[in-house]
């Protein structure tokens, strides 16, 4: 209905590949691949039609290639009956896929120097973020951490196209032991970084926001929260956001993210509703608070 | 063979019996990127309140065996949003509004009945009885007590343009749903939208604790569909010139077809358009195919149906 818009399609498995602790299903998908930005991503069905599984699975989009006019690839960790399902496909199987969905990242105007930073599958997007920022001139660097080496996503992917980079591991088993916020400080520096984009678990960005923050960098986190429906309709995926006006809304990740200014999000007050966010309980806003919900469009 | 779709629920005519449920399609406008929304019966929008609301904290959701329970604590912008961006969107695409209302206490259901009555182009007010009752005890909803539910649907009624028909939306974990539609249809409700969902609970084995905040949550989906079509059979039995929008877990288009052989007038797609953001369409077409198989010429023929026959006599 829309050129830009996400698409549902139904499209065949090309592949389904073990990556180290991870899945990554690739789907012939063009109407997804070509209104692709980085950042954004797909939901899956689960399960078969007559499933009892309803919900489908969000996956940031990983890859997308031109090969059999558009191919779209995703990345997960088995963690319940919907995931152990989509392991289970093979070549040639039907997916449900809903994309892309979400804001992208957004890319800077001039070549400045980005570092990546990602926790666990939360480096999935990273990688056609760094394509994209390469292309515009931009020098890239990558600092990714999980719990163990084999939760460090695509390492040797991450050394080719940055120019360099950096390794935590909670064990010690990869890189160096401890939090991507560890070295990220560091990195920041040494490599005279002008933007952070990170995407990972909440205390995660909260972190590297904080990091980012205290060196006077603009960070923009990608977030990956819960959700029912990842086309803006359910409001089960809202978590406290501080807008150009000031005021704190309880917005959606799936539309109004997942991608956020890291300093807009409140991720001291997620999981709760604080008391100045808009319409909070006892919330009285003022007739300027009002007159702006009204102008502002919904994505 | 063409079959003719139209049906009419309480003075509303619409091009055919599919519609949304309340809260499960916002306003129309996140769906319309998968379908046309003019081609649907009607949009029944997000319960809107008086004054903009944050609604719940996180988690709000938990997937549940062949349903979901969720809590999001009628989270919106508030009735003048809703009437200065929301609604003129829908309405300038071409699409049928039926508004669900949401107070905080009966005197709130009267004033949105005039404000929502005010605006142009809508096509009825549908009352949300599964809110907070203040006047109850906590946890309880207005549409728990029969006599308080009819108490705010004559606010409605009384507060609402003349020519706006106002539809009832029932809950199905009540004492007597009959008792329940009765008062609503004494009190002047031109019709009745049922079901709502079915409070419940899901504990996160992990953690042992409730798997959404605040504990309960409400059930959706086709797990209450039997229950759902249970309540309209037995309402439109007691009540047979009420027109009912019959709703709970309608996933495809012989879904719909039960529901109007239980007695409802139309059908609504909740919880599946989370799932699947074009089911409308889907479903719509669906149940066209199985009304044309069966030879049937209108899709009113079907309503009651299955009382028509006897039902496991």
């Amino acid at each position: 209905m829309s050129d830009n818009g996400p698409v549902q399609v139904r499209c065949p498995v090309l592949n389904v590949r073990r990556v180290d602790a991870y899945y990554a299903i690739t789907v012939v998908a063009p109407g997804i691949a070509e209104r692709f930005r980085s950042g954004q991503f797909v939901s899956v069905a689960v399960g078969g039609d007559h499933s009892s599984t309803l919900l489908r699975r969000p996956f940031a989009i990983h890859d997308v290639k031109p090969d059999y006019g558009g191919t779209v690839e995703f990345l997960f960790s088995v963690r319940g009956t919907g995931t152990a399902w989509l392991s289970e496909r093979r070549s040639r199987d039907l997916l449900d896929v809903v994309g892309p969905l979400g804001r992208p990242f957004p890319l800077p105007r001039e070549p400045v120097n980005c570092v990546l930073v990602g926790g666990g599958s939360g480096s999935a997007p990273l990688f056609p973020l760094a394509q994209s920022l390469r292309r515009r001139g931009c020098r890239v660097d990558f600092v990714l951490g999980g719990a163990s080496a084999d939760r460090v996503f695509s390492a040797i992917t991450a050394r080719r196209i940055a120019e360099t980079a950096a390794f935590t591991t909670d064990d010690g088993s990869f890189g160096t032991r401890g939090r991507v916020t560890d070295v990220l400080g560091r990195v920041i520096e040494e490599c005279r970084s002008d933007a952070v984009y990170a995407c990972g678990p909440m205390p995660m960005l909260r972190a590297v926001t904080a990091v980012a923050g205290s060196h006077g960098v603009p960070v923009q986190v990608a977030v990956e929260e819960t959700m029912a429906c990842g086309t803006g309709i359910c409001m089960t995926c809202v978590i406290p956001v501080v807008g150009e006006d000031g005021i704190t809304r309880m917005v959606r990740s799936c539309v109004d993210g997942p991608v956020f200014r890291g300093e807009q999000v409140r991720f001291d007050d997620v999981g709760t509703i604080p008391f100045d966010a808009l319409g909070a309980p006892g919330w009285k806003g003022s007739s300027a608070a009002r007159a702006a919900e009204s102008a502002r469009d919904i994505a | 063979m063409n079959a003719d779709l139209r049906t009419r629920v309480g003075g509303m005519d619409l091009p055919n019996p599919v519609v949304t449920a309340a809260g499960c399609a916002g306003s129309g406008r996140e769906l319309s990127q998968f379908f046309d929304i003019a081609s649907i019966g009607a949009v029944t929008t997000k319960s809107v309140m008086l004054e903009p609301h944050a609604g719940r904290p996180a988690p709000r959701m938990a997937e549940t065996p062949s349903g979901m329970l969720s809590t999001t604590g009628m989270q919106g912008p508030g009735v003048d949003v809703f009437l200065q961006r929301d609604l003129p969107w829908l309405l300038a695409r071409g699409g049928r509004a039926i508004v669900s209302i949401a107070g905080a206490g009966v005197g709130e259901f009267g004033e949105l009945a005039r404000r929502i009555s005010a605006a142009d182009g809508v096509s009825a007010i549908e009352v949300n009885l599964s809110c907070p009752d203040p006047a109850a005890p906590s946890g309880r909803h207005f549409a728990d007590d029969a006599s308080h539910a009819a108490a705010v649907v004559q606010t409605v009624r009384s507060h609402a343009r003349s020519d706006l028909p106002v539809l009832a939306k029932l809950a199905a974990d009540v004492p007597d749903v009959v008792e329940l539609a009765s008062a609503c249809v004494e009190a002047r409700a031109d019709g009745l939208s049922m079901i709502n969902t079915v409070r419940g609970m899901a504990v996160d084995t992990r953690t042992l604790r409730p798997a959404v905040a605040g504990g309960m949550g409400g059930l959706s989906g086709p797990a209450i569909r039997p229950l759902a079509v249970g309540c309209v059979y037995r309402v439109h039995e007691a009540l047979p010139g009420v027109p009912i929008i019959g709703m709970g877990g309608v996933r495809t288009g012989a879904d719909v077809l039960e529901f109007m052989a239980a007695g409802a007038s139309a059908v609504a797609v909740g919880t599946t358009n989370f799932s699947d953001p074009s089911a409308c369409s889907r479903v719509l077409r669906e149940f066209t195919e199985a009304l044309e198989a069966r030879g049937f010429a209108r899709a009113s023929d079907v309503v009651g149906a299955a009382h028509r026959q006897g039902a496991g006599a």
